[in-house]
């Protein structure tokens, strides 16, 4: 360019320079200010200084301590007396009558005290009419609760700390201990423990609290079935229907993946310059890859919900009608990319247009082809997970269920581990077929290309 | 082969008889897998159509219904459908909003996950598996397990669904930039470091220049992505034209010309963003057609 001009002096040179500069540096600093700019439009549209009000820290508290722990609830029927125990208050984590954990000592008639031994000296006692709560460092708290009175409450003198609320009709006090909620009608005591108490067995197995080694040797002895049996219809933690979830998660992106890939390499062909010579029909299913690309999985969801309800089927064909117009997509592009010699040496031999095909093109493809299928069933395990969500199956169903009731969250904590330990296991197999399946995939050249987009490719 | 040419020479019999019996035995191979192949096809689908509501054979032709319907509805009141998208559009607004803020918070994070663990770039060289450990389950973790927990704790909007997909976004961005790093020439890196410049001089005027435009490539393919993600949360209540949807699809009949209007605008933005950022990276990977 300027180079090339005979009469160049220093000072244009420089000039030259000044303004080549001067232009990088404003794109330098326009760029991060337009960025910057538009952070602070999202800043003020999203409302994210209202959004500090907003936060529910009890209910993060809640989250994170159900999370890692369980409750056991203690509960006093106020109307006839009767006392049970229960994990989590659940009918399904009932101590059966008459039992009870070793820091409850149930009362023998209704008459008798039910005494409930919060550790460090923290002492609840139901009695016959009244309810106590001895309190360490604070005193005795007594609770009548009373059909017609409400709940008449007797508070050491002072004033009453932030940790008790009483009203005419509740008395609840929340301490390091436990806690205690006596109303009209009933009389509460959670104790919180560390872990997941029945993850294995439910309490009205045989096999709950017994230790590894007891169960291995049960085990041997001819119980293992049972003992399977026991853990496999755990009512609480449904690891048969987690299990199943999941299979049914996998098979939505395994199904939608691969069908897409079968139906999407022949609509591929006609979507090719080098293989379709007829203009309108390429346009045609150009066209038509982009519709069901645009349209985009969550409608085809919806759309497709309507017609065969909630389950994996629903959720494979969503992926498989929108992958295949990825796939037809990508397969086109890589047709167009075919090395052009290989398919006329095979013609030359006296190839018939399927041996061409078959010879020529196919062995040309196929590490495309391969790659981007596995690339996309792990993708497709992600959004096998949210479709399920929205249509009703698989691990994203279960976690939507378990979320919504917002309080088992050790449960939710549960799946989102078991989601993520098999979206990354996916990954992993992806990667190792890949590498076993392709060669050269995953080595400096190849990445290479796929960085020079020379390969396309959704991550 | 080097045995074969001393030993007697084979016949062209010979020849043909071998590759015909290497030939038998790969299709017998390929045969069996795919025998095997097809089996667990149709093993999954009849699972798959077990376990679901409604069966394959009796939806397939139910499953334009829905469609039919809403179109004739919509065609019905065409003369609403103006009002309704201008209705919508702000929720548009929303949704495109999200996957743009996703898109850049994620791009600024993955762009520090991926320099933190590239060899060579790296600013503490012994946490690079730290790094890597992070990108993977941030990109492991799906959009939807974070907007519904931080739905729950901040309650439905926009932003529960902005840091979710940013969350993933980093991940995968921060992986495919660590693949187009360990392609970046190191001697930039190496020239600043001799003048002593700190490692954020480094990375800032040594690497990223030579990996910007790879870098804004695959962040506009992932605000395609987004985009998508942002709608689909909204259906699980993180807002936008999602929410708008499940909403008008929840009254159902009636109302269906609304839910044309949402779908209409959906299919309109997904593909116009995907012609402007397709022939926008085309430009900055094989640079402007001159």
């Amino acid at each position: 360019m300027t180079i090339l001009e005979a009469e160049l002096t220093p000072m244009m040179l420089k000039q030259d320079m000044d303004r080549l500069f001067l232009k990088k540096k404003l794109f330098n600093f326009a760029l991060p200010a337009l960025v910057l700019a538009y952070m602070a439009y999202v800043f003020v549209a999203f409302d994210v200084a209202g959004l500090w009000q907003r936060v529910s820290w009890q209910n993060a508290q809640t989250l994170v301590s159900d999370s890692y722990s369980y409750k056991t609830h203690v509960t006093r029927d106020n109307r006839d007396a009767s006392v049970s125990v229960a994990i989590e208050g659940e009918r399904k984590g009932a101590y059966p009558e008459g039992e009870s954990p070793a820091w409850v000592s149930l009362g023998k008639t209704a008459q008798s005290d039910t005494v409930i031994d919060l550790e460090n000296g923290h002492l609840v006692r139901f009695g016959p009419e009244s309810i106590e709560y001895d309190i360490p460092g604070y005193g005795l708290v007594r609770a009548t609760p009373n059909r017609s009175k409400g709940v008449q409450a007797e508070l050491p003198a002072g004033d009453v700390p932030d940790w008790i609320s009483v009203s005419k009709n509740r008395l609840a006090i929340k301490t390091d201990a436990g806690r205690l909620t006596v109303t009209r009608n009933r009389s509460e005591v959670f104790r919180y423990f560390t872990g997941w108490e029945l993850f294995f067995f439910t309490l009205d197995s045989p096999y709950h609290g017994l230790g590894f080694g007891e169960l291995m040797s049960r085990a041997a002895t001819g119980e293992a079935g049972a003992i399977f049996q026991d853990f496999w219809t755990n009512k609480m933690w449904r690891h048969q229907d987690v299990a199943w979830a999941i299979a049914e998660t996998l098979l939505m992106a395994f199904l939608g993946t691969i069908g897409a890939g079968i139906f999407a390499l022949p609509l591929a062909f006609m979507a090719a310059r080098n293989f379709t010579a007829f203009g309108p029909l390429r346009f045609v299913m150009r066209r038509f890859f982009d519709f069901l690309r645009g349209v985009d999985s969550l409608i085809w969801t919806v759309v497709l919900a309507r017609a065969f309800g909630p389950g994996p089927l629903t959720g494979a064909l969503a992926i498989l009608v929108t992958d295949t117009g990825t796939f037809g997509k990508i397969f086109s592009e890589a047709l167009e990319n075919v090395d052009e010699k290989q398919i006329e040496g095979v013609a030359s031999t006296g190839a018939k247009p399927a041996q061409r095909y078959r010879f020529g093109v196919i062995p040309q493809i196929t590490p495309v082809l391969l790659s981007q299928l596995l690339y996309f069933l792990e993708s497709n395990t992600r959004s096998a997970t949210i479709i399920g969500a929205i249509t009703g199956g698989g691990i994203g169903l279960l976690l939507t269920q378990a979320i919504i009731t917002q309080k088992d969250w050790e449960e939710v904590a549960y799946y989102i581990v078991l989601i993520i330990l098999m979206v990354m296991m996916m990954d992993w197999l992806s990667g190792w077929l890949r590498r076993r399946l392709i060669k050269g995939e995953g080595s400096r050249a190849k990445r290479k290309a796929r960085a020079d987009g020379k390969a396309f490719l959704l991550p | 082969m080097m045995a074969d040419l001393t030993a007697a020479p084979l016949t062209t019999a010979d020849i043909h008889a071998q590759y015909g019996e290497m030939t038998r035995r790969k299709r017998l191979y390929g045969g069996i897998l795919l025998v095997l192949f097809v089996a667990l096809m149709a093993a999954g689908f009849r699972t798959a159509d077990g376990r679901n509501a409604g069966s394959f054979r009796d939806g397939i032709t139910h499953v334009f219904d829905y469609p039919a319907e809403v179109l004739a509805e919509a065609g019905e009141k065409l003369t609403e459908l103006p009002g309704h998208l201008v209705t919508f559009f702000p929720a548009l607004i929303e949704t495109l909003n999200i996957a743009a803020a996703s898109t850049l918070v994620g791009l600024v994070f993955g762009t520090l996950l991926s320099l933190l663990s590239t060899r060579g770039m790296a600013a503490w060289p012994r946490l690079i598996p730290l790094f890597r450990r992070i990108m993977d389950i941030s990109r492991a973790i799906p959009e939807i397990v974070i907007a519904l927990v931080l739905i729950f704790l901040l309650g439905g909007g926009p932003v529960p669904a902005m840091i979710a997909i940013a969350i993933h976004t980093a991940g995968a961005l921060g992986k495919l930039f660590s693949e187009v790093n360990e392609n970046a020439s190191l001697k930039p890196v190496e020239g600043l470091e001799s003048v002593g410049s700190s490692w954020g001089q480094r990375m800032w005027l040594g690497v990223i220049p030579q990996v910007g435009p790879n870098y804004v490539s695959y962040a506009l393919l992932r605000f395609e992505i987004n985009i998508r993600a942002s709608a689909i949360l909204g259906f699980v209540g993180a807002g936008g034209i999602g929410y708008e949807l499940k909403n008008a699809m929840s009254w159902g009949q009636g109302r269906y010309d609304e839910a044309a209007a949402i779908f209409l605008l959906l299919f309109v933005t997904i593909t116009v963003v995907d012609q402007i950022s397709s022939a926008l990276r085309d430009r900055l990977i094989h640079g402007a057609k001159a």
